[in-house]
C-alpha cells in the first residue's frame, strides 16, 4: 500500500513543450482555460556587445507543477468544509458535494494547484488521477512527456532514485508544505536565483 | 463488378439524420450522454467496450505534415471522442520507443469538434477571396468542378491545370495524391517539383555525395561525441517523434551538444550543453571560418580527404580544371584576396572570432562528431551554399561513414526510403513541370517559362495556370511568399479562371475558392501513415467517428469526380477506403516490411502501429568509406565532391559557385536596405502549429499565444512594452501582432512562427500575423527553392490611434 504519492520532475530535460499540460487538459475536459498542470519559463541574463560580436549570460529552463499532493497540504488545513482532503495514499483532492467555491484553498496554496471550476462554482485540482492510479496506469501528464522528464510514484522510492531535491527558483521554499516532489534541477536554476530570474511566460501560466 | 462500397455510402445507410446538431453541441462541451451511437467501423475491431460503454483504439495522430508520427489511444463512447492519450504500449525501449504525441495530438478533440468545421459544399458569392459563400449541395459542386475542368481541358489543354504545392493531409485516402490520381486519369495537369520544406537541401546534397541518403540511423547518435545542432530545433517542430528523446540520451552518454541558432531555441534550453548565437544568413560564414582553423592549424583530417574527396586543394581537381578555384583557394582567400578567418566571420555572424577558433577545434578534435544541418537555414537565399559547406565540414573533419558520425546534408536514412504515403497516383500525361515555388509566376506569364525557371519537360511551357485545385494546402495564399502580391493575383478572375479548395477549415486560402468542399479529418475515415523521415514504422488510422456534417474523404470526393468525369471504375478500381488501406499494407510489406500485419490483425488486436525496431543502427557510406574505389559514391567523380564540376559548368559563379562560398543575401542587414528595416525576421515552426494546421485550436493558442520575439534590446530602443501590440513592416506588407521581449533573441534578430491565418483590415493591414505577407517570391539560385526567412522588416508601437 502506497502511503505517498510524488511526482518527479527533471527540470533540465524539459523543453517547455506542455504536453503534459495539454494531456491533463484532455483527460479533464478543462475546457474553460483551468490547468492543473502548468509549464513556467524561467529566463534571465544579459547581451553585451564586443565590436560587431555579441556576447550573452542568457539562460532560461522550465519548471512544470501540479499539485505536490503536500504532506503538510495547506489547502486542506485552511479548508472550512472538509472538502479538500488527504487520501489514505496521499493524493489530495477535493469533494466537490462539500465543496462551497470559497476559494480559501485557492489562496494558501503556493503553488496555484486548486482552481475554481466557474461552472459550477466549485474548487478543482490534479488528483494525481487517482482513477488512473487505481487501474494501475500512470497519470496522464508523466505518460505524455516526450522527453521522459516526468516520473511518479511512493515519494521515498523516487528520493531513492532521484535524490531529495524538492525546490528549485522560484518555486517556494519547501518547509512551508513539505510538497511530494522530487526534482531535478536544470544547471541554471542557481544563476536564476542569484539574478533573481523572471518568469518568462507570465500570460502562458 | 459491383458498386464499391464506400465510408460514406455505409454510413448514409446506417445513421443518416443521427448526425444531429445536438450531438455535435455535445460533442463539443466533451461530455456527450447520448444513446448509444454507431460504432460504424470499429466493428471488426472486435474491441469490446468497458462496462462504461467506452472503447480505446489505438490511431495514428492525424499529424498532417508534421515531422513526428505519433500513437494516439482513443476513448470513444456514443460516437462520440472523449479522450485522447497517447502511445501506451508497454518496454518503451531505445530500439522501439513509445510515440509520445505532442500539444497537437494531444489538443486534437478541439480541432476535431471545432465549430468552424467545414459542413458543407459552398459556392462563392461575392468577389473572389472577400470569402462570401452560400451552402449548395454535393451534387452541385462535383457537377460544377467537374465542368470547369472539362472547359478548361477543352479550351486550354490538361497543362492549365494545376495542383499547388500542400501537405495537409497524409494518410492516402486523405491528401493530394487522391487529385493528382484523379487527374492523372483526366489527361494530366501542369507537374510540379521541389518543395517549401528543403527545396535547396534536396538539390544541393547531392551535388557533394551524389546521394540524399545521407543520415545515419538516429539511434547511432548515442555514439557521438560531440554534436553541433546547427539551426536544428528537433524540441519544438519534431524532426521526427523522440530526436529530442535520443539527444537527451546521447547526451546522457557523454555527447557534447552545442547548438547555433539566432534563437535560444527550446533545443538550446533541453537538449544542449551551449548555445552560439548566429546572425541570420551568415552560417556559411562561419562554417567556412572553422575550415580556415581547421587548415591554418592543420586539424583537418588531411588522410580523409586524400583519399575520399576532391577539389580540397589544388592537388585534387578535376581533369581539365585544375586552375580553377579549390575551396582551399577560397578559403585562404587565395583569389579573392580575402581570408576567411574568424575575424572576419565575425563581423558577419556577431559571433566572436574566439567562439568560432574554440568550436572549430572542438569539432575538428573530437571524435566521433555530428554536424546535423536543420533546414530553416537553406530556406534562405543562397540557401544551397550553406548545406554544401555543411557537408564540406563533416567531409574534412572525416566524420563521413562511421558510427558516431554525420555526413550533414538532406540526411535520408539508410535502408529505408520514406514513403509518405503509397497512393497510387498514376503517370501524368502532361511532362511539363515547374518547381512548386515558382506557380505565381506560372499564373502570370506561365508560356514565357522555360529551363531557365527551372521548367523541366518542356522548352516553353504552353499554358499559363487556369484552373487551380488546391487539396489540403494552405499554399494558394497563407504558406506561399509575399500574400498581398499573391491575393491581388488570384483576384483577377482572367487569369485563373476558375479555383477549387478542398480542406477543413475556411482557411485563408479556401477564402479565394470559388467552390469549397469539405473534407473529413483522419478520424473520420480510413487511412495508414508512415513514419515520415525517419520510417521503420506503419500507423493505422481507422474511423474513429462519423465525418462532420457533410464531410467526405479526399478520396471520396475524387470518386465523385471521376464519376462525372467517365473515369470511374478505373479511378477507384472498385475500392473502398478501407481497401486502399489494406492495399497500402500489402505495398509496405513488399516494400521492406515482410511481417507488417494484415488490416483485420491490425484491427482485431487493435494494434494502431507497426514498428521495425531498430536494433543495429546504420551507417550511411560505411561502405564508401571502408574502400572507396570498391564503393564509389553516386557523384561524377565516385568521391565527395568539394568542387562540383556540375557547378561549375553553370557559368554562374557569383549565385552558384562550383566550392561552397558565404554569399551576402540579396536582404540583409549589410546592403542599403537595412537602413530602412534593420532587423532579420524569421518565420520558424513553433509548437502552436505545423505550419498553418490547428492555428484555431484554443488550448494551443492559450500554451503558445502567436507573438513577435524580439530582444531587449532592440525592444527599448523602439519604446516597445512587453505584450503590446507592434506593427511589423517593410515594402511588401505589415502586419500588427503582440510582442514578447525576451533575451532568448539575438539583438538584430526577430521571430514570428510561420503559419498564422492572414487577417486583413480594411486598408490590407493582417491583423493576425502572418508571416508571409512579410515575405518575398523571390527563388534560389540553382534550386529554385524558397527563401521566405530572408527579409528584413522594421518593427514600430502599435498606437491605438492609428489602428
Amino acid at each position: 500500500m502506497t502511503r505517498q504519492y510524488a511526482f518527479f520532475f527533471d527540470s533540465a530535460a524539459c523543453s517547455g513543450c506542455k504536453a503534459c499540460q495539454v494531456a491533463c487538459q484532455d483527460k479533464h475536459d478543462l475546457v474553460d482555460g483551468r490547468r492543473w498542470r502548468r509549464v513556467y519559463e524561467i529566463t534571465g541574463g544579459h547581451w553585451t556587445p564586443h565590436g560587431p560580436a555579441w556576447t550573452h549570460t542568457v539562460f532560461a529552463y522550465y519548471v512544470s507543477v501540479a499539485c505536490n499532493h503536500c504532506a503538510r497540504p495547506i489547502c486542506v488545513e485552511v479548508c472550512p468544509t472538509t472538502a479538500m482532503h488527504k487520501r489514505a495514499d496521499g493524493i489530495v483532492l477535493v469533494d466537490q458535494e462539500k465543496c462551497i467555491g470559497c476559494r480559501y484553498c485557492q489562496w494558501a496554496c503556493p503553488y496555484g494547484a486548486p482552481q475554481r471550476d466557474e461552472s459550477i462554482g466549485k474548487m478543482s485540482k490534479c488528483h494525481f488521477c487517482f482513477d488512473y492510479i487505481d487501474q494501475g496506469r500512470p497519470p496522464a501528464c508523466v505518460a505524455a512527456c516526450p522527453m521522459r522528464a516526468l516520473d511518479f510514484g511512493e515519494r521515498e522510492a523516487l528520493e531513492r532514485k532521484y535524490g531529495r531535491v524538492r525546490t528549485v527558483y522560484p518555486l517556494p521554499r519547501a518547509q512551508l508544505t513539505d510538497p511530494c516532489l522530487v526534482l531535478a534541477p536544470h544547471r541554471d536554476s542557481a544563476r536564476a536565483e542569484n539574478s533573481a530570474a523572471r518568469i518568462g511566460n507570465a500570460e502562458e501560466v | 463488378m459491383t458498386k464499391p462500397r464506400l465510408l460514406e455510402e455505409i454510413l448514409h445507410e446506417t445513421f443518416m439524420g443521427r448526425r444531429s446538431f445536438i450531438k455535435w453541441s455535445a460533442a463539443l462541451g466533451g461530455a456527450a450522454v447520448l444513446s448509444r451511437g454507431v460504432y460504424f467501423a470499429l466493428e471488426a475491431a472486435a474491441i469490446p467496450p468497458s462496462a462504461a460503454g467506452e472503447r480505446m483504439i489505438r490511431v495514428c495522430c492525424p499529424a498532417h505534415n508534421c515531422g513526428g508520427k505519433c500513437l494516439l489511444t482513443a476513448t470513444i463512447r456514443d460516437g462520440v471522442i472523449t479522450r485522447l492519450g497517447t502511445d501506451d504500449r508497454p518496454g518503451d525501449t531505445l530500439a522501439d520507443p513509445q510515440l509520445r504525441a505532442c500539444v497537437r495530438g494531444r489538443a486534437y478533440r478541439r480541432r476535431q469538434y471545432h465549430p468552424d468545421r467545414l459542413k458543407y459544399p459552398l459556392k462563392r458569392s461575392g468577389r473572389r477571396g472577400e470569402g462570401q459563400f452560400t451552402r449548395i449541395s454535393w451534387d452541385e459542386a462535383l457537377d460544377r468542378v467537374a465542368a470547369e475542368l472539362e472547359r478548361v481541358r477543352q479550351v486550354y489543354g490538361n497543362s492549365a491545370i494545376f495542383v499547388p504545392y500542400g501537405t495537409g493531409s497524409y494518410s492516402n485516402t486523405n491528401g493530394r495524391q487522391t487529385v493528382d490520381r484523379l487527374l492523372n486519369l483526366f489527361g494530366g495537369a501542369l507537374g510540379g517539383y521541389n518543395n517549401y520544406s528543403w527545396a535547396c537541401i534536396q538539390r544541393a546534397t547531392p551535388t557533394v555525395y551524389g546521394t540524399n541518403v545521407t543520415g545515419n540511423d538516429r539511434q547511432d547518435w548515442l555514439n557521438s561525441r560531440y554534436i553541433l545542432m546547427w539551426g536544428w530545433n528537433p524540441a519544438e517542430m519534431r524532426d521526427g517523434t523522440n530526436s529530442n528523446f535520443l539527444l537527451k540520451e546521447a547526451r546522457r552518454r557523454g555527447a557534447r551538444i552545442v547548438c547555433i541558432d539566432p534563437r535560444m531555441t527550446r533545443s538550446a534550453v533541453s537538449l544542449a550543453d551551449e548555445w552560439i548565437p548566429i546572425r541570420p544568413g551568415t552560417d556559411a560564414a562561419m562554417m567556412s571560418a572553422m575550415a580556415h582553423v581547421m587548415i591554418t592549424e592543420d586539424r583537418y583530417d588531411a588522410s580523409f580527404v586524400r583519399t575520399h574527396c576532391i577539389g580540397f586543394d589544388e592537388t585534387q581537381m578535376p581533369s581539365g580544371l585544375e586552375r580553377e578555384e579549390s575551396y582551399q583557394d577560397y578559403i585562404l582567400g587565395h583569389r579573392d584576396g580575402v581570408p576567411k578567418t574568424p575575424e572576419w566571420a565575425e563581423a558577419l555572424t556577431a559571433v566572436p572570432a574566439a567562439t568560432i577558433r574554440r568550436l572549430a577545434r572542438e569539432y575538428a578534435a573530437i571524435k566521433p562528431a555530428m554536424l546535423y544541418q536543420g533546414y530553416g537555414m537553406q530556406r534562405r537565399a543562397y540557401g544551397e551554399q550553406v548545406v554544401r559547406a555543411g557537408c564540406v565540414l563533416a567531409a574534412i573533419t572525416g566524420n563521413v561513414g562511421i558510427p558516431g558520425g554525420w555526413a550533414s546534408g538532406m540526411a535520408f536514412q539508410p535502408g529505408w526510403s520514406p514513403f509518405w504515403n503509397v497512393f497510387p497516383r498514376g503517370e501524368n500525361p502532361v511532362k511539363a513541370r515547374i518547381p512548386n515555388f515558382l506557380w505565381t509566376e506560372a499564373v502570370l506569364r506561365g508560356t514565357e517559362m522555360g529551363p531557365e525557371e527551372g521548367v523541366l519537360g518542356v522548352d516553353r511551357l504552353d499554358n499559363n495556370i487556369r484552373l487551380i485545385y488546391a487539396v489540403a494546402s494552405n499554399c494558394l495564399i497563407n504558406q506561399h511568399a509575399n500574400i498581398n502580391r499573391t491575393a491581388h493575383i488570384l483576384q483577377d478572375e482572367t487569369r485563373v479562371e476558375f479555383i477549387v479548395v478542398q480542406d477543413q477549415f475556411l482557411t485563408s486560402s479556401a477564402r479565394f475558392a470559388d467552390i469549397v468542399l469539405p473534407a473529413c479529418t483522419h478520424f473520420e475515415t480510413y487511412g495508414i501513415q508512415d513514419g515520415w523521415k525517419y520510417g521503420h514504422s506503419v500507423l493505422l488510422n481507422p474511423p474513429l467517428v462519423a465525418p462532420a456534417f457533410e464531410a467526405r474523404s479526399d478520396y471520396r470526393i475524387c470518386v465523385g469526380l471521376a464519376e462525372r468525369l467517365g473515369l470511374e471504375p478505373a479511378y477507384s478500381e472498385g475500392r473502398s477506403e478501407r481497401d486502399w488501406v489494406a492495399w497500402a499494407i500489402e505495398t509496405y510489406r513488399e516494400s521492406g516490411m515482410p511481417e507488417i500485419p494484415t488490416l483485420a490483425e491490425f484491427e482485431a488486436q487493435n494494434l494502431g502501429i507497426y514498428v521495425v525496431p531498430v536494433t543495429e543502427p546504420q551507417v550511411s557510406f560505411a561502405d564508401f568509406r571502408r574502400n572507396p574505389q570498391k564503393h564509389p559514391l553516386p557523384t561524377p567523380s565516385g568521391k565527395i565532391e568539394i568542387f562540383s564540376r556540375e557547378l561549375f559548368e553553370m557559368g554562374r559563379p557569383d549565385e552558384i559557385p562550383a566550392v561552397p562560398k558565404y554569399i551576402r543575401e540579396w536582404e540583409s542587414p549589410f546592403g542599403l536596405e537595412a537602413k530602412r528595416f534593420p532587423l532579420s525576421l524569421i518565420g520558424y515552426h513553433n509548437f502552436h502549429r505545423v505550419h498553418s494546421i490547428h492555428e484555431n485550436v484554443d488550448w494551443l493558442e492559450k500554451a503558445f499565444p502567436h507573438r513577435l520575439y524580439i530582444n531587449e534590446e532592440d525592444a527599448r530602443s523602439r519604446g516597445l512594452a512587453d505584450g503590446a501590440p507592434v506593427r511589423v513592416y517593410n515594402d511588401r506588407g505589415a502586419l500588427v501582432v503582440p510582442c514578447r521581449i525576451t533575451g532568448r533573441i539575438m539583438p538584430g534578430v526577430v521571430a514570428l512562427p510561420q503559419g498564422g491565418w492572414w487577417t486583413p483590415d480594411a486598408v490590407g493591414i493582417d491583423r493576425r500575423g502572418a508571416v508571409n505577407v512579410l515575405t518575398s517570391e523571390r527563388w534560389t539560385p540553382l534550386a529554385y527553392g524558397n527563401a521566405q526567412h530572408t527579409i528584413m522588416v522594421e518593427v514600430q508601437r502599435e498606437d491605438e490611434e492609428k489602428s
